[in-house]
């Protein structure tokens, strides 16, 4: 196979075995790779029903056939597996040098199966396959990890593992590879934690061919261009991360503050990208192959919150930042790096946090229960709850559980920012129609990358959509959903597509494959891959009434701002959803385009 | 005479050039059998790419015993003829910087060529870290970096 590898690595951790099986090209062609790939394969192997922590639940992690070229962009890696925190699927992506490592050693993906006695790690030298003990790693940092590892294996090794949080079943403990770079979301990590693998360690020397060399060449070259002729790509993101959004999206008024309870954050500019620059970032660093290099490596030099590491994004200025009434720039980045460190999602630790704060200021959270003043704002608690909650400390404990069922639990999931139990990301869809749709109906739950409507509704790419307005909206939901699951599943970085579009990834993925995908094959792809996402939720138990919003994000208007008056108009957008989609008024796909897309 | 030249502050550790290397000389994309590698140093936030300097006096040829190093004047490269090496890793022990070495899977040795004298590592560097130039230009450049820093020290000095 060319793009491909054309190896799967199966590792059984109960009973301490693997094997190495050929990867079927007719499913590579209908699947692409990454997340599609890995959701057939974790569709056809497991019971949605099963529990995502228990050893029945199958964790796979994924590249795609650009994964390892010098497509832009192209380092990443998916780790799709059954979400603690949604109960449906879950498909995490990740940067930095992990994955590509893994198709130099000579794989596409590494499904694990069962559950190891006790704590263990594996290395991966090309064909060298060893899963190693890892008592003497169990309970340390992702870090601490890393180094131990590179001592105990290769210098040059490429390491993606769990630190404490994973360890303990945080319900959105996260998978870190590269010391900063995270599978973040839905609890990945937390799947790897139940598995007790601590750690996946490779190293590859050999060399990933695609099909039609020069052809390929020319395609990367040309896309090259373009992400150097785009603004946010050649400058913006370089020059001030993407936490040069902070502005951006406080000035459009959706800049979700205080657990949502306004879209405004008089201070945003004290997080955002502009003062990172000015205070605490060293310079920009590159994922594997990026010619963007979005990625701050930063410095804290306050005492208090001394540290150094990479980041924060906009996702986490924002939700250790604004959600949680905090601007303390310094407590933001201390609190992202324990985050990196202990191995979890700041996005969802953040609003659970704010989630508590907002409890707690109204009373149905006391000290006691807390031992911290929770009130917004308190940047000391901040840090303090983040280190708890990555080891399940004190009230931390409660706050790993997710701010679904920490506020259920206290008796007000109405405060819960989540959907289908996975927290908001920073966008508040009042001021974004699209966005909200979008939301309800991805199937990861509540994120931002799964159909990134802010780019029309709010940044005009590739055109200006109005934002207040659902008419038409389903359709672009759709669309972009679908094209985003087809990149997804290439092994190339969501930021491509700030500059370039399905032409271009059409113009790499043919000749890296050889497979004559037509632009309109190659997204139906995409559809495919949503559809089939779609079965594994409804088999694992979720239905149409999932796919809603929280009561503030459909009843609160927005208090002020640009957006005031605001609400999500679900309803008028939701059906048309359904009927664009081919799936009948309960979100059930019909037969006839199950049929279409060969998913019978 | 043109050389590969560095500039590591703009070095952001993507290894395009790593990619471009060996997709170039080696018709697939694998960073261990690329001539430019980039050192990743995180706790230090320094990141060095490093290929062949094309010595003037050329420590690898003088060590082949076969006589398969010799220069090409037009492009200032010391290039392998594979012809006649015979992969005895003499040219690996005397090269200071780690800069040729014997391919495992052909037995010969393997150098940077400067792709003929349009090298793909500096295509594909987007940040233009890496460039493909005439070297007095750059120590130029790095002194003018340098006396910047000074100038500013002096003034301080004089007030």
């Amino acid at each position: 196979m060319a793009g491909w590898i054309g190896k799967i690595l199966r590792v059984n951790l109960s009973k301490n075995t693997w094997t190495v099986e050929d990867l079927d090209p007719d499913l590579a062609k209908e699947f692409i790779g990454g997340r599609g790939l890995g959701t057939k394969i974790l569709f056809d192997e497991i019971d949605p029903k099963t529990d995502p922590l228990g050893p029945k639940n199958k964790l796979i992690m994924i590249t795609g056939p650009l994964t390892g070229t010098f497509a832009s962009a192209a380092g990443r890696y998916m780790v799709v597996t059954k979400s603690p925190l949604t109960g449906g699927i879950a498909s995490s992506n990740s940067g930095g040098h992990f994955g590509a490592e893994l198709k130099f050693a000579g794989y596409d993906a590494i499904v694990f199966e069962g559950k190891a006695e006790k704590p263990v790690y594996l290395w991966i030298y090309n064909d060298k396959v060893e899963i190693r003990p890892a008592d003497k790693l169990w309970g340390k940092t992702t870090h601490e990890t890393e180094d131990l590892i590179h001592q105990e294996t290769d210098p040059d090794a490429k390491i993606a593992s769990i630190g404490p949080a994973g360890e303990k079943l945080v319900r959105f403990a996260g998978i870190i590879n590269d010391k900063a770079r995270a599978a973040g979301r839905s609890g990945v990590g937390a799947v790897m934690g139940s598995k007790n693998l601590k750690a996946v360690a490779v190293r590859g020397t050999r060399g990933i061919k695609v099909a039609r060399p020069e052809e390929f060449r020319r395609a990367a070259l040309m896309t090259l261009e373009k992400i150097k002729a785009s603004p946010t790509t050649a400058v913006g993101l370089p020059t001030y991360g993407t936490a040069s959004l902070v502005n951006v999206i406080n000035a459009h008024g959706i800049f979700p503050t205080r657990n949502f309870q306004t879209g405004v954050f008089p201070t945003a500019d004290k997080t955002g990208g502009e003062t990172m620059r000015a205070t605490i970032e060293i310079r920009n660093k590159a994922c594997f192959a990026c010619p963007i290099a979005c990625g701050p490596v930063t410095e804290i030099k306050n005492p208090k919150f001394k540290g150094s590491g990479e980041g924060p994004e906009y996702e986490t200025t924002w939700s250790m930042g604004a959600c949680c009434g905090i601007d303390n720039l310094d407590a933001i980045t201390k609190a992202h790096y324990i985050c990196n460190e202990l191995g979890m999602d700041p996005i969802s630790f953040g609003v659970t946090l704010s989630c508590a704060m907002e409890m707690y200021e109204k009373g149905y959270l006391s000290f006691k229960e807390t031992g911290s003043a929770l009130h917004f704002g308190n940047a000391d608690a901040l840090v303090e709850m983040a280190a708890k909650t990555g080891r399940r400390e004190g009230f931390g404990d409660a706050l790993a559980e997710g701010s679904m069922r920490m506020a259920e639990k206290h008796g007000h999931p109405e405060l819960s920012m989540a959907v289908k139990g996975q927290e908001f990301p920073a966008y508040d869809g009042r001021g974004a129609q699209g966005m909200g749709l979008q939301y309800a109906t991805s199937n990861r739950g509540a994120c931002h990358v799964r159909g990134y409507m802010i780019s029309p509704e709010i940044l005009g790419t590739p055109q200006k959509l109005d934002p207040f307005s659902t008419k038409g909206k389903a359709g672009w939901d759709i669309g972009l959903q679908n094209s985003t699951a087809m990149l997804d599943s290439c092994g190339i970085c969501l930021f491509n597509t700030f500059a370039i579009g399905a032409e271009e990834i059409h113009a790499l993925l043919v000749p890296a494959t050889g497979v004559e995908y037509t632009k309109e094959s190659m997204l139906q792809a995409g559809e495919r891959i949503w559809n089939l996402e779609r079965l594994f939720n409804l088999k694992a138990g979720l239905s149409a009434k999932d796919d809603t919003l929280p009561k503030r994000i459909l009843e609160e208007p927005l208090p002020e701002g640009p957006a005031k008056g605001q609400v999500v108009r679900l309803s008028e957008m939701l059906p048309e959803y359904y009927q664009l989609r081919g799936w009948d008024e309960n979100g059930v796909p019909t037969k006839d385009k199950l049929k279409e897309l060969n998913l019978v | 005479m043109k050389v590969l030249t560095y500039d590591y502050s703009k070095c952001t550790a993507c290894r395009a050039c790593e990619l471009a290397c060996s997709m170039h000389h080696q018709q697939e994309f694998n960073p261990a059998r690329s001539r430019i590698h980039t050192m990743i140093y995180p706790e230090e936030a320094t990141y060095i790419p490093l290929a062949c300097t094309q010595c003037e006096d050329a420590w690898c040829a003088k060590a082949c015993p076969a006589g398969a190093i010799s220069h090409n004047y037009d492009l200032g490269v010391w290039w392998v003829d594979v012809n006649k090496c015979v992969g005895c890793r003499m040219c690996e022990l005397a090269c200071p910087f780690g800069d040729v070495s014997v391919n495992p899977q052909t037995g010969k040795a393997e150098k940077c060529d400067l792709c003929g004298g349009e090298p793909e590592c500096v295509l594909f560097c987007v940040p233009k870290a890496i460039q493909y130039r005439e070297p007095e230009g750059a120590s130029l450049n790095k002194k003018k970096a340098v006396s910047a820093k000074l100038k500013g020290s002096h003034k301080e000095v004089k007030l």
